[in-house]
């Protein structure tokens, strides 16, 4: 089950510059376990203190964002591409 | 294959234009740092527009020239009739004015009394009319910003990711500077706004999908090798852009009079112009521009795009996407950026958020039009249909005084007012054929 994130800018000192990496996980909760076992504290600037996804960050999964999907619990197959994007962009 | 790896290989194919150095060593005038909104972590002026803690916007903040509001509001009032008599408010070079651009804003500031009789607002109700911008919307204003932030920081292209206003601002405004330009849009919008966009010479990109794609789109090229050294307005650029639409507080009050209105009106796209005229009222009043007095501030949108009036309704303080469907497409964003701060400040000023659907948004451009001779696009319309119906709610104050914000030009979206506007007669060239139709 590897599964291929995009890595923020913002958060690439957690993976040593690398703007993509594998990680592993059924679901967006599990793959975001492995990416903190991996990549200490990348988990806590991804999560808030209650562990939901924080309000600024965008997470989808392949094409499609997570809030329209099961959120954490959302389906990550293998060979799915994830990307974690800053949501404040945009508009005006 | 999608569109944007062709155009991504076309646009890098181009040579970039050597940046203009900036002309002073405070190129940011007042502005002292980047704030985090969410937790207040603060970072030296840069080209981020998110923290590094938690993810939250990126603010400017500033050591504003406290101490003598009159010397102030005098150095402002000789200043040029345009954003840039705000310069010391703003994060911008003191001698700004002078650069190579297109110096937006003093738009009109009109007294509708032919709308307040329909409407019933006995108050007083003004116009914010930016359709007088350079390129007929407020986007002038906070690009006009972000231009002197791209400078500043040495960028040579300047993008964005557009519902097609901001795509005209950016194409422009690149073509007076000297900046190349490359825009994203959604492949489907409005000809008119396609038009205005790539006229100026600029590339202008069609993504296939919605804005909320679009956006994704380039929140992705930016941490890629291939936006390297482009300055996204709305994006990596988003701090020192959003602050533009200060102005338009700065503006308002200073035209009635160095006064706060009573409430306003706000069309919501991602929220941000609402939140930055909120920041704007609140420092002219921590200046001493104005006086201190509680006001009340209105988000508007549409049915088939109200992520944060559905919130507010449901008394929510996070704002769920929404998959967009609405003819007013410079507000169609479904996940907005700066909804949760909306929600925040409609509250905190007794405020509201309404929406209409887009059968009250062309009858609000109508109404605008034949009352006021104000051709507003559809966001114009959105916000007219909203003060309509909070005043019908009792949720707006008709007896209080009131400005609403028409952001752009009715020319831009002619295709929402076209199938219900047209000619009222055709005749033959000959006074029998006109008296026949009733029209002596």
């Amino acid at each position: 089950m590897s599964v291929s994130v995009r890595i923020p800018t913002i958060l690439r000192t957690y993976t040593g510059g690398a703007s993509e990496v594998k990680a592993e996980g059924a679901t967006l909760s599990a793959l975001i376990a492995d990416l903190e076992a991996n990549h200490a504290g990348i988990g806590d600037r991804i999560l808030d203190d209650t562990g939901k996804l924080r309000r600024f960050v965008n997470v989808y999964v392949n094409d499609d964002d997570v809030r329209f999907a099961d959120g954490l619990g959302t389906a990550t197959p293998d060979g799915a591409v994830v990307s974690i994007i800053p949501a404040v962009a945009g508009g005006c | 294959m999608r569109r944007e790896g062709l155009a991504i290989m076309a646009v890098t194919a181009v040579a970039p234009v050597a940046p203009v150095a900036p002309t002073t060593d405070q190129p940011f005038g007042p502005a002292v740092a980047l704030s985090c909104r969410e937790c207040g972590a603060r970072s030296p002026l840069a080209p981020d527009f998110a923290c590094t803690e938690c993810f939250g916007p990126l603010e400017v903040a500033y050591e504003l020239p406290v101490g003598d509001p009159e010397a102030l509001r005098a150095r402002i009032e000789a200043g040029p009739t345009n954003i840039w008599r705000y310069a010391p408010l703003l994060p911008v070079p003191v001698d700004v004015a002078e650069h190579p651009g297109l110096n937006p804003g003093w738009t009109k500031l009109v007294k509708a009394d032919n709308l307040a009789r329909e409407l019933g607002v006995t108050g007083g109700l003004y116009v914010k009319d930016d359709s007088g911008n350079p390129t007929h919307s407020f986007k002038d204003r906070v690009v006009a910003i972000a231009v002197e932030a791209a400078r500043t920081f040495g960028f040579t292209t300047l993008s964005c990711s557009s519902t097609g206003n901001l795509a005209g601002a950016v194409g422009a405004a690149a073509a007076r500077t000297g900046l190349r330009s490359c825009v994203f849009i959604p492949h489907d919008l409005e000809q008119g706004k396609v038009v205005m966009a790539a006229v100026y010479g600029g590339e202008l990109i069609g993504i296939e999908g919605n804005y909320d794609d679009v956006n994704r789109f380039c929140s992705e090229l930016i941490g890629d090798p291939a936006g390297e050294g482009w300055g996204f307005v709305n994006v990596n650029l988003r701090p020192y852009y959003g602050e533009g639409s200060k102005t338009l507080a700065y503006e308002i009050c200073e035209q009635l009079g160095w006064r706060l209105p009573d409430q306003i009106v706000i069309p919501i796209a991602s929220g941000s112009q609402l939140t930055k005229i909120d920041k704007g009222l609140k420092e002219l009043i921590a200046l001493g521009l104005v006086e201190d007095k509680p006001y009340k501030i209105f988000g508007a949108q549409a049915e088939g795009c109200s992520p944060v009036s559905t919130a507010f309704k449901a008394g929510h303080d996070v704002v769920r996407p929404q998959k967009p469907n609405t003819i007013a497409k410079s507000l169609a964003i479904g996940n907005p950026a700066d909804g949760p701060y909306v929600l925040d400040i409609c509250r905190r000023t007794g405020g509201a958020v309404e929406d209409v659907d887009d059968e009250q948004v062309v009858d609000a451009i109508k109404l605008l039009a034949r009352t006021e001779g104000i051709f507003a696009e559809t966001a114009g319309g959105v916000t007219v249909g909203v003060l309509r119906k909070l005043i019908k709610n009792g949720l707006l104050d008709p007896a209080a005084e009131t400005v609403i914000l028409n952001t752009g030009d009715g020319l831009k979206t002619l295709d929402a007012v076209e199938p219900t506007t047209g000619l009222s007669a055709t005749i033959r060239p000959t006074l029998d054929s006109f008296r026949e139709a009733g029209l002596a």
